[in-house]
């Protein structure tokens, strides 16, 4: 009884932020599920009644978001390798004592501290446009009146968010990663030194192995974020010339043509494919660096 | 022979951290030219700001942000700073006891609830708008910033709960037996012992739910109309007007940017145990 009753004691403080939890997120989800079993548009209310498999059918055999699905793994893959990699190579850049050291790692910090959105329009808008876009200004400087202006958005529509994206989520890779490489046993890397090993074999033997955890942990965070981009698709090409991801389209399907059962059959299909994309991603990279080290 | 290899290996070492510190600061620049970009743009005319190629060196002026306050932001801006500020003292008073039980005084599989609170984190947002939206709709709770302040809360209390574990578990252990013997309740403890040790920890946490609540798209696209409008809303309905607005457009970028940009310097150094969950010192 006594031991009963300081279990309750124990919980009790963790029990609101719990039971918010639930109910804001689990609840809603539980709902989606029900919904995406119905036959239920907006625009024809009489037709409301349960549809069985109809909406995954309708989704799964798709063009539009078999699409989708195809450009969320692009950009996904894309955004997270690239930034891994960028990341790795500026937090190995600023591992090392030198004038100005903080100067730059405030300034590679500030694109993450732009809003996206603000941020998307910048790339749209003042980078990317044909006419005006600092990128085509840049051209006409180096080649003069006759160089390319080429329209960056239309030419290479997808690429184009990945940029925007890979520039904003660098930083973020770069200070989990600098993190990771400052917190090395530095007299085990002197001694090695010491002992003859060159810096490609210490990068290789000693500091890949370290930082293989945070290459992870930055890889599943930046994952989880950018599989759900909404902002820089919706701004930049809002969802045209193929771009469109999987939040864009069931953002569309909702919101736009109102289909709530397909939606939320989409929904689904999404949850389920980031439980399964999370499990085995995590699996494989694991064990990709379990051979490597061995 | 071995001496004059070493030489050259430390001539050369010598030269490459002269390379290495020069490419730093190349690439340190390049990611925050477009930032810089975006404010010599907005401090320019229509007219200037539209040139190509561009003209660096045009006059100064402030017609850019002069328009953008023009078309009325204040009211989304409010909404913004209510909606991030609220939901942001709900998450500290939600994750903060949450993380005491979680760490000084564990609850039975702490680790089950820690991972349930990150998984949330995975389940797509888009996922649960529907029932949100359709929720919201039944009841006439659309368009009403106290939906916005609940939804950030519920989009922030995994990482603050996660972040404030982190700081809690390093709580030296006498300060929280001195406070047991002392008979303080629940409360007190938390507030007068636990808190005042760990306010860096829940400052930074705090700033971190602030920046994401801010900046924040999705929801507040499909659940606000004209009234609880926020920041990012409003910049994504802006740019409809014909003609020039590229000086329009940076103006109100750098504007919005502004509370997230001072957040992020103020929090700097707890910004990486910030992003990665407390996972990162």
């Amino acid at each position: 009884m006594m031991r009963q009753a300081g279990d309750w004691a124990r919980r009790a403080p963790l029990l609101p932020a719990l039971v918010f939890m639930i109910i804001v997120t689990q609840l809603p989800f539980l709902v989606t599920i029900v919904v995406s079993f119905m036959d239920w548009n907006a625009y024809y209310p009489d037709e409301r009644g349960f549809a069985g498999v109809d909406n995954f059918r309708r989704v799964l055999t798709d063009a539009n978001t078999r699409n989708a699905i195809w450009v969320t793994i692009l950009l996904t893959a894309g955004v997270v390798l690239i930034s891994l990699v960028l990341g790795l190579m500026i937090a190995l850049l600023l591992d090392r004592k030198f004038r100005g050291r903080g100067v730059v790692r405030t300034m590679m910090i500030t694109p993450f501290l732009v809003v996206p959105v603000a941020a998307a329009l910048l790339w749209k808008h003042a980078l990317y446009n044909p006419t005006y876009g600092l990128f085509n200004g840049v051209l006409t400087w180096l080649f003069g009146d006759n160089a390319p202006q080429p329209d960056w958005i239309s030419n290479q529509p997808l690429w184009s968010i990945i940029f925007a994206l890979v520039w904003q989520w660098t930083p973020f890779m770069m200070l989990i990663l600098l993190a990771g490489l400052q917190s090395r046993p530095l007299d085990v890397i002197e001694a090695a030194g010491i002992d003859g090993a060159n810096q490609w074999e210490i990068f290789r033997y000693m500091t890949l192995p370290h930082l293989r955890q945070y290459l992870e942990l930055s890889a599943l965070l930046g994952s989880i974020y950018v599989v759900q981009n909404f902002d820089a698709v919706f701004t930049i090409t809002s969802g045209g010339l193929g771009t469109a991801n999987l939040p864009y389209t069931i953002y569309q399907t909702f919101y736009t043509a109102h289909d709530y059962g397909r939606a939320s059959a989409a929904g689904v299909i999404v949850v389920i494919g980031t439980i399964v994309i999370a499990t085995l991603a995590l699996r494989s990279v694991s064990t990709l660096f379990k051979e490597e080290g061995r | 022979m071995t001496g004059q290899v070493t030489m050259v290996t430390g001539r050369k070492r010598r030269g490459g951290g002269f390379a290495l510190t020069g490419l730093a600061w190349i690439v340190g620049i390049l990611f925050v030219l477009p930032v810089l970009w975006m404010l010599l743009t907005s401090f320019h005319t229509e007219e200037d700001a539209a040139k190509n190629p561009p003209d660096v060196a045009a006059p100064l002026s402030l017609d850019g942000y002069r328009s953008f306050f023009d078309t009325g932001p204040w009211p989304s801006l409010a909404n913004s700073l209510t909606a991030s500020i609220l939901s942001t003292i709900l998450v500290i008073l939600l994750a903060f006891p949450a993380a005491y039980a979680l760490s000084i005084k564990p609850v039975k599989r702490w680790t089950d609830v820690l991972f349930f609170f990150l998984s949330t984190k995975m389940l797509p947002v888009v996922a649960g708008l529907l029932p949100i939206y359709l929720f919201a709709q039944s009841v006439g709770f659309l368009d009403n910033i106290w939906l916005l302040i609940i939804l950030y809360t519920s989009m922030n209390l995994p990482i603050a709960v996660w972040m404030l574990r982190s700081f809690l578990s390093e709580v030296p252990v006498e300060i929280l037996e001195a406070a047991s013997v002392d008979g303080a309740n629940l409360t007190r403890t938390l507030r007068s012992v636990v808190a005042p040790v760990v306010t860096p920890g829940i400052a930074s946490a705090a700033l971190i739910c602030f920046i994401f609540s801010w900046n924040e798209l999705l929801f507040a696209r499909v659940l606000t109309g004209t009234v609880a409008q926020t920041a990012p809303v409003f910049l994504t309905g802006f740019v409809t007007s014909q003609g020039l607005f590229l000086a329009k457009v940076c103006a109100a970028s750098i504007v919005v940017s502004l509370p997230v940009l001072i957040a992020g310097f103020a929090a700097q150094d707890k910004l990486v145990q910030g992003l990665s969950l407390g996972a990162v010192k």
